[in-house]
C-alpha cells in the first residue's frame, strides 16, 4: 500500500491505519500471503520461515524432522468425504508429506463452544482415530478450551505435527528448475465443491464428495524408489493455481499448464460452471503436486497410479525458463493466458 | 440439479475455434470495431485470447455490462450504511462484497462488525428473513434484465407470506437504454454490437430492433463460451460485409426470440421502468426498475432511506471511459500498480465481470 494513498478511503486492505482483518486474508490468496510477507515473517525472521514452505525442515542432533502445524475452522463440520476431524488429521500428515516426511506424531487443540453437542464431539474424534490410523500417526499430547456460548463455531481444531526425513533430497520450491515437469495426483476440485454444497444446500447430480486423504505413503513409495523429487505442495485453500504461483514465485522460473491436462470430474466442472469458478482455484485435500525432473516423469506417474490416492495422475505442465514467477495456462482452444494468484475466496458470479 | 459439462465441452472446441477464427480473418479484409456489451463475454474473450485468434485488425470494445461496475456510488454506500444500522442484515451476491463505497466496501462494513450475507439466490434473503422475524433483511438488487426475474420472484414470495421484515434495495438495471446512448455518441466508433445471451433469454430480441434500424448496426445475439463469441464475431461481420444491420440470434440454443414470457410476466408484475444513474455513464433515462407502488413496502429505498453524503470517484480512475469502451483497461495510468484486484480504485477491478479485473487476469505481458 503506497503511504500517499489517502487513508482507507479506497483501501479494503490492512496498512497501519486501523484497517481490519476480513476473510479474504485467510482464502489462501494475495491477502493472506501479505500477511504472512509483511507480518509474520518479518516479525519471526528465521531461514526456515523464509524457505515458503509447507512446514519447517529441522535438524535435531542425529534426527532431521518435519514440523507443522494448521487450524480447521471448516463450515459445516460435517460434509461429504469427511469432516473436521479427518480434515485436521489428513492436512497437518499431507503437510509433513511435502517436507518429504513420514509423519510419525500429532498434537490436538479443541476449541469448543458451549452447547456444543458431546455426540457430535464424538463423532469427530472418532474420524480423527481412524484418519490417525490410515496415515500411521499418533496422536501424543492435546489441549481443551471452551469458550461462551456465540464465541466459537461449534468446534475449532489444531493439529501440529512432526516426521521423520529419512533421505538426503532438498524437496523444496528452490530445487525446482527449467526442465522440470508438473504432475498431479488426481482430479481437482472436489473438496471445495462439497464443502460449499453442503454449507450452502446446493444438491448437485451426481453428488460431489470430498477428495479429503492423507498423501503420506504415495509420497514414501515416490521416496522408496529412489526418484529425484523436487517440490510437493499439496493443492489446499487456492487450489492449483496458488500452489503454481507460489512455487513460480519461489523457484524464480516460468510454469506452464495445458488446461485440457488438468483432470477435473464431470460434475466438479459442471457445479464450477454453474457457480462462476474456475476449478484451478478450488481447495482440495488429498491431491498434491509433484515436480520431477522431465526424465523421472514417467517413473512417477507410474508410481503414483499404484496408490489408491495417485490413481488419477497425470502430467499437466512444464517449467521453463521464462520470466520469472510467470505461470501461464493453455486454454482448451489453446490459447495462452496468465494464471495470478486469487485474491481472497473465489466469489460466485452474479449472473 | 444435475450437472455435467455436456453442453459446455463442445463450444469449446479447438479445431472449430480455430476454423471459425480463419473465416473471421478472412472476413477482416478492412479493420472493424466491434462492441460486446456483457462483462461475461469480455472474461470470455480474455481468457480464450479470441483478440489474438481474430488477429489485429478486429478492435473489440468492451461494453457496460457488468452489473456491478455501473451500480452508482450513492446505492452502494446506501448498502453499506444499511449493512451497519443495527438489527439489519443486508444480503448481497458475492461478487458485490468488494466493490469500493465513498468509504470501504460491504467486506469492511462486516469486518467491523455489520451483518453482512452473501446469498447465491434472492429466495435465501426471503428465507433469512422469515427464519428471523425480529431482524430486517434487505436484499442488495443487483443485475441486468437476467436477475431481475429471480429478484421479482423473491418479492412475490415475501408478499404471499405477508412477510413484514423483507425488501430489496435495487440496482437492477435494462441494457438497451444504455447501449441506445452509447450507440448515439458522435464519436461512436462501434460498427456492430454482440449482445448479451443471458439477457436476451429472459427478454427476447424484440427490443433491439428499433436500436439496429436507428443507429444502422448489426446486434448479434450470442452467448459466453468460445465458440459462441466467435460465431458472434463471424455473423457480425458478415452482416458488415453484406451492409446489413439487423439484429440476429446466434444463441438459438438458450434464446428464443420471445424470450422467457413467466420470467418477464414476474419482472412486470413486480417492477416499473424508472429512471437510473450509472456509475461512470450518468443518469440514464428509463434504465433502471425499481418495486411498483403496490410493493412499496418491499423497496428499502422507500423503506429504509438513506441521506447519503454525494459521493466523490477518485479522480485517477477512468472506469467511466472504460465503460463506455473509449478507453481500455490497459490505457488507464493506474492498471495494476495502483490500481489491482486488492487495491481497487474502480468496481471494473473487482468485478467477476469487469473489463479491468479481464485484464489484470487473464493477459500475459507483453
Amino acid at each position: 500500500m503506497a503511504a500517499h494513498e489517502p487513508p482507507g478511503a479506497w483501501c479494503p486492505l490492512p496498512s497501519a491505519d486501523g484497517a481490519q482483518v476480513q476473510l479474504a486474508h485467510g482464502g489462501g490468496g494475495r491477502l493472506g500471503l501479505d500477511l504472512v510477507e509483511r507480518l509474520f515473517r518479518p516479525a519471526f525472521a528465521n531461514p526456515w520461515l523464509d524457505a515458503a514452505h509447507d512446514g519447517a525442515v529441522l535438524d535435531l542432533g542425529q534426527a532431521r524432522i518435519a514440523f507443522t502445524t494448521d487450524s480447521y475452522v471448516v463450515r459445516p463440520l460435517f460434509f461429504p468425504g469427511g469432516d473436521i476431524g479427518t480434515l485436521a488429521v489428513h492436512g497437518t500428515v499431507n503437510d509433513l508429506a511435502m517436507c518429504g516426511a513420514r509423519p510419525c506424531h500429532l498434537s490436538a487443540g479443541f476449541i469448543l463452544e458451549e452447547g456444543f453437542p458431546l455426540g457430535d464431539l464424538e463423532t469427530i474424534v472418532g474420524s480423527m482415530r481412524a484418519a490417525a490410523q490410515r496415515a500411521g500417526v499418533t496422536l501424543v499430547t492435546g489441549d481443551t478450551k471452551v469458550v461462551e456460548r456465540g464465541r466459537g463455531d461449534g468446534v475449532y481444531v489444531n493439529t501440529a505435527g512432526v516426521g521423520l526425513i529419512e533421505h538426503d533430497l532438498r524437496i523444496a520450491p528452490a530445487a525446482v528448475h527449467a526442465g522440470d515437469v508438473l504432475l498431479v495426483s488426481g482430479d481437482l476440485g472436489r473438496h471445495g465443491i462439497a464443502v460449499m454444497a453442503a454449507r450452502e444446500d446446493l444438491d448437485f447430480t451426481p453428488p460431489v464428495t470430498s477428495d479429503c486423504a492423507p498423501l503420506a505413503d504415495a509420497v514414501g513409495a515416490l521416496l522408496a524408489r529412489g526418484l529425484p523429487l523436487h517440490c510437493l505442495r499439496d493443492l489446499t485453500r487456492g487450489g492449483l493455481a496458488a500452489a503454481l504461483v507460489e512455487i513460480a514465485r519461489a523457484a524464480g522460473c516460468a510454469l506452464h499448464v495445458e488446461r485440457r491436462a488438468v483432470p477435473v470430474a464431470d460434475n466438479v466442472a459442471g457445479a464450477c460452471e454453474l457457480l462462476g469458478l474456475d476449478p484451478l482455484f478450488v481447495a482440495n485435500e488429498g491431491r498434491m503436486l509433484v515436480v520431477v525432473p522431465a526424465e523421472a516423469a514417467q517413473a512417477a506417474l507410474a508410481c503414483l497410479r499404484e496408490s489408491e490416492v495417485g490413481a488419477g495422475a497425470v502430467q499437466i505442465g512444464s517449467v521453463s525458463g521464462g520470466p520469472a514467477g510467470q505461470v501461464t495456462v493453455a486454454s482448451e482452444i489453446g490459447t495462452v493466458r496468465k494464471l495470478e494468484l486469487p485474491s481472497g475466496e473465489q466469489l460466485p458470479r452474479i449472473c | 440439479m444435475r450437472v455435467t459439462m455436456e453442453y459446455v465441452d463442445a463450444f469449446r472446441d479447438p479445431a472449430l475455434a480455430h476454423a471459425i477464427a480463419g473465416r473471421i480473418r478472412e472476413r477482416l479484409k478492412t479493420p472493424r470495431t466491434l462492441m460486446e456489451i456483457c462483462g461475461g463475454q469480455t472474461h470470455a474473450i480474455l481468457r480464450y485470447g479470441i483478440e489474438a485468434l481474430a488477429g489485429p485488425a478486429l478492435t473489440l470494445v468492451h461494453g457496460p455490462g457488468c452489473p456491478v461496475c455501473v451500480t452508482p456510488l450513492a446505492l452502494i454506500d446506501h448498502a453499506i450504511a444499511l449493512a451497519r444500522t443495527p438489527g439489519v442484515t443486508l444480503c448481497s451476491f458475492g461478487d458485490m462484497l468488494r466493490v469500493p463505497g465513498s468509504s470501504g466496501d460491504l467486506h469492511a462494513a462486516r469486518a467491523a462488525g455489520g451483518a453482512v450475507r452473501m446469498v447465491y439466490s434472492p429466495l435465501d434473503a426471503v428465507r433469512l428473513a422469515r427464519e428471523d422475524p425480529a431482524g430486517e433483511v434487505v436484499l442488495f438488487a443487483v443485475g441486468f434484465e437476467t436477475t431481475a426475474p429471480t429478484h421479482a420472484a423473491a418479492v412475490l414470495a415475501a408478499a404471499r407470506e405477508g412477510l413484514e421484515n423483507f425488501s430489496l434495495l435495487s440496482a437492477l438495471v435494462r441494457v438497451p437504454p444504455a447501449l441506445d446512448q452509447l450507440l448515439a455518441a458522435p464519436d461512436c466508433r462501434i460498427e456492430g454490437v454482440l449482445a448479451a445471451g443471458h439477457v436476451c433469454s429472459v427478454m427476447g430480441t424484440a427490443e433491439y430492433l428499433p436500436l439496429a434500424a436507428r443507429h444502422r448496426v448489426p446486434i448479434v445475439v450470442t452467448g459466453f463460451e468460445p465458440l459462441d463469441v466467435l460465431c458472434g464475431i463471424d455473423r457480425c461481420l458478415a452482416q458488415l460485409e453484406a451492409g446489413q444491420a439487423e439484429v440476429e440470434n446466434a444463441y438459438a440454443r438458450v434464446v428464443r426470440d420471445g424470450g422467457n414470457a413467466a420470467a418477464r410476466d414476474a419482472v412486470e408484475a413486480v417492477f416499473e421502468v424508472v429512471d437510473r444513474e450509472w456509475r461512470g455513464l450518468g443518469v440514464l433515462p428509463a434504465s433502471g426498475l425499481a418495486p411498483r407502488p403496490k410493493y412499496a413496502r418491499f423497496d428499502a429505498a422507500r423503506r429504509h432511506p438513506c441521506a447519503a453524503a454525494r459521493a466523490q470517484e477518485p479522480g485517477v480512475c477512468i472506469a467511466g471511459e472504460i465503460l463506455r469502451g473509449r478507453r481500455r483497461p490497459d490505457e488507464c495510468a493506474a492498471f495494476g500498480t495502483r490500481c489491482t484486484p486488492e487495491h481497487p480504485l474502480g468496481a471494473p477491478m473487482v468485478s467477476g465481470e469487469g473489463a479491468c479485473a479481464a485484464y489484470h487476469r487473464y493477459r500475459v505481458p507483453a
